[in-house]
């Protein structure tokens, strides 16, 4: 059965080894009934929520125009951070990264697969959001949609970082528990859905310093104002770089 | 060390440290103390040692898992540390622990392994050879010991390596999935292959290993083909020629002056005897001529050489498990 030496023999190309990474791990996750709910379920009730209550009333637009953008950022941080987070705790305890390291995938295929299923994830998930909150009277700026999806997915790409880098150092219990309690906390009082001049003052000094803040302010500018706000996209490429850094600095594979 | 033709694997003066670790005051310990191996295209080469003899470590050294300390390794003719993908399609692992997703199912997920290459083996054929088609709508999570051990071989093979690495290939395994996989190695073996695999029992080594090298203690001790290390005396470098015969009769019988001179006698419970030594076959006349004499039929009688267990006992002085 076994053809040695085969004159083909190889590695599939690099694309195609991260594609078929990245499709498994998408479909992974989109089978994953509890992700579902923290990916879709949850932030298409906070929408709702925001839509019917008066919240967010007084803040330069429509209800479902300042909501949509913050839901948005919810939906990377569910999917980037707890999502993604719990997914590879939960494979670096069943030696499925050590595993797949040792296939031509290698531990550098492995993360990239793993950015592109968030990335399809999220792509998703903004359809979904998007077509609820059109329902819902949502009406973006047309020229937003570039800059808001940039924006998007460097929030993911930040988020991602911090869910590899509290996955590669904790026990995937401490994951599952640090990435749904953080969810939470940034989704209520990060400056996520709720804009900072929404929250208690002391939340308000730092939340524009925390990726939750940042992502949903830079979003909200987009999408409402048509402007790009540096000094939040600065943080956010902040937080990737050092996130980034100390997840390949600390990130244990077994 | 040994030398072979065309190693796909040499091993020399490997060190690794782990650590630091609290339970040492925060200093790092020694695992692997200058290990050295070689091993074969074709052939099976066996890490054979105690639990935390430091084979898994030195596997894992090998395959670019883990970062060695000191020492050289070379994986056909490169350093796993620095390897791309090039050399990974070329050596294929079953890790100890599987590494498989638990709420994957068997074939796709061999399907999904199998798109890392660019030439697989036929996923079917292979799923058909290992048995895993009875099991294969079951998730991983839900698979027996063995069966998960059949899925991570295959996973190991699908690429179809010139190298396979197995750690601990039998663990869990029944008697019949057992054969299966023996078999299946042998067949590879006999293809080409080079396979190094570790165990801790002796019969895996004794049935499967072209060549064994002993560990104890982060280091190789001997090694040699499983018929080398049987016949010579690593404690004294003598030939050995003894066996040891059991018998069950009645207890407290008065034998030793039939036997020749050198055999120990022994009754370790009562009416449960063994003599060992240089058993020849006057002895055995002997013996069973002073049975007949006195009408007695031992309820059980066994010849037995020395095991691999036996030279590993007299090595180390402890015993393999």
């Amino acid at each position: 059965m076994s053809k040695l030496l085969s004159p083909n023999a190889g590695p599939a190309s690099l694309p195609r080894r991260i594609l078929q990474q990245g499709r498994y791990e998408t479909i992974t996750m989109l089978r994953n009934g509890e992700q579902l709910i923290l990916a879709v379920v949850l932030p298409l009730l906070a929408l709702a929520g925001l839509t019917v209550t008066p919240l967010l009333d007084g803040l330069g637009g429509p209800r479902v125009d300042v909501a949509t953008p913050g839901i948005l950022a919810l939906c990377a941080m569910s999917t980037a951070f707890t999502g993604q987070g719990i997914a590879t705790g939960f494979d670096r305890r069943y030696g499925v990264l050590r595993f797949l390291s040792t296939t031509p995938l290698g531990r550098g295929g492995l993360i990239a697969g793993k950015i592109l299923a968030v990335l399809v994830v999220l792509f998703l998930q903004v359809l979904v959001v998007g077509a609820v909150a059109g329902l819902l009277g949502w009406q973006p700026r047309p020229e937003a949609w570039l800059p808001g999806l940039g924006i998007l997915v460097l929030g993911a790409a930040s988020f991602t970082a911090l869910g590899l880098l509290v996955a590669g150092t904790v026990r995937p219990e401490a994951t599952l528990a640090i990435t749904n309690l953080l969810w939470i906390l940034l989704g209520a009082l990060g400056g996520i859905v709720v804009p900072a001049e929404r929250l208690p003052a002391v939340a308000q000094g730092i939340v524009h310093f925390l990726p939750s803040g940042a992502l949903g302010q830079a979003l909200r500018d987009a999408f409402l104002l048509g402007i790009v706000p540096f000094p939040a996209v600065l943080v956010l490429l902040l937080w990737t770089l050092l996130a980034g850094a100390a997840a390949i600095r600390w990130f244990k594979w077994n | 060390m040994r030398s072979t033709d065309s190693p796909v694997l040499t091993i020399d003066g490997l060190i690794k440290d782990v650590g630091p670790l609290a339970s040492l005051d925060g200093k790092m310990l020694r695992v692997v103390s200058g290990l050295s191996m070689t091993a074969g295209r074709g052939q099976i080469t066996a890490l054979l040692g105690a639990n935390g003899a430091g084979k898994t470590t030195t596997l894992e050294c090998a395959q670019g898992l883990q970062k060695r300390t000191g020492g050289t390794i070379s994986l056909l003719g490169a350093d796993p540390d620095t390897a791309g993908a090039d050399l990974r399609s070329r050596v294929g692992v079953m890790l100890q622990d599987g590494g498989l997703p638990p709420s994957a199912r068997p074939i796709p997920l061999l399907r999904h392994v199998a798109g890392m290459y660019r030439d697989p083996m036929d996923v079917d054929a292979l799923v058909e050879r290992l048995g895993i088609a009875q099991f294969s709508r079951t998730s991983v999570r839900r698979l027996s010991g063995g069966q998960k051990q059949r899925v991570a071989l295959a996973a190991a093979l699908i690429g179809n390596p010139e190298v396979l690495f197995l750690d601990e290939p039998s663990a869990g395994l029944d008697p019949h999935s057992r054969q299966v996989v023996f078999d299946l190695i042998a067949e590879l073996r006999d293809a080409g292959m080079g396979i190094i695999l570790t165990t801790h029992l002796m019969d895996d080594a004794e049935r499967l290993a072209d060549y064994v090298y002993i560990i104890d203690g982060g280091h190789n001790v001997a090694e040699g083909t499983v018929a080398d290390l049987l016949r010579h005396d690593h404690s004294t470098d003598t030939a050995i020629t003894d066996r040891t015969l059991f018998f069950d009769a009645p207890p407290g019988l008065e034998f030793k002056d039939v036997l020749g001179a050198g055999l120990q006698v022994l009754e370790s419970r009562a009416g449960s005897y063994s003599i060992t030594g240089a058993l020849g076959p006057d002895d055995l006349a002997a013996l069973t001529a002073w049975w007949a004499a006195r009408n007695i039929m031992p309820a059980s009688l066994r010849l037995e050489a020395r095991s691999l267990e036996d030279v590993f006992l007299d090595i180390s002085g402890r015993d393999l498990r």
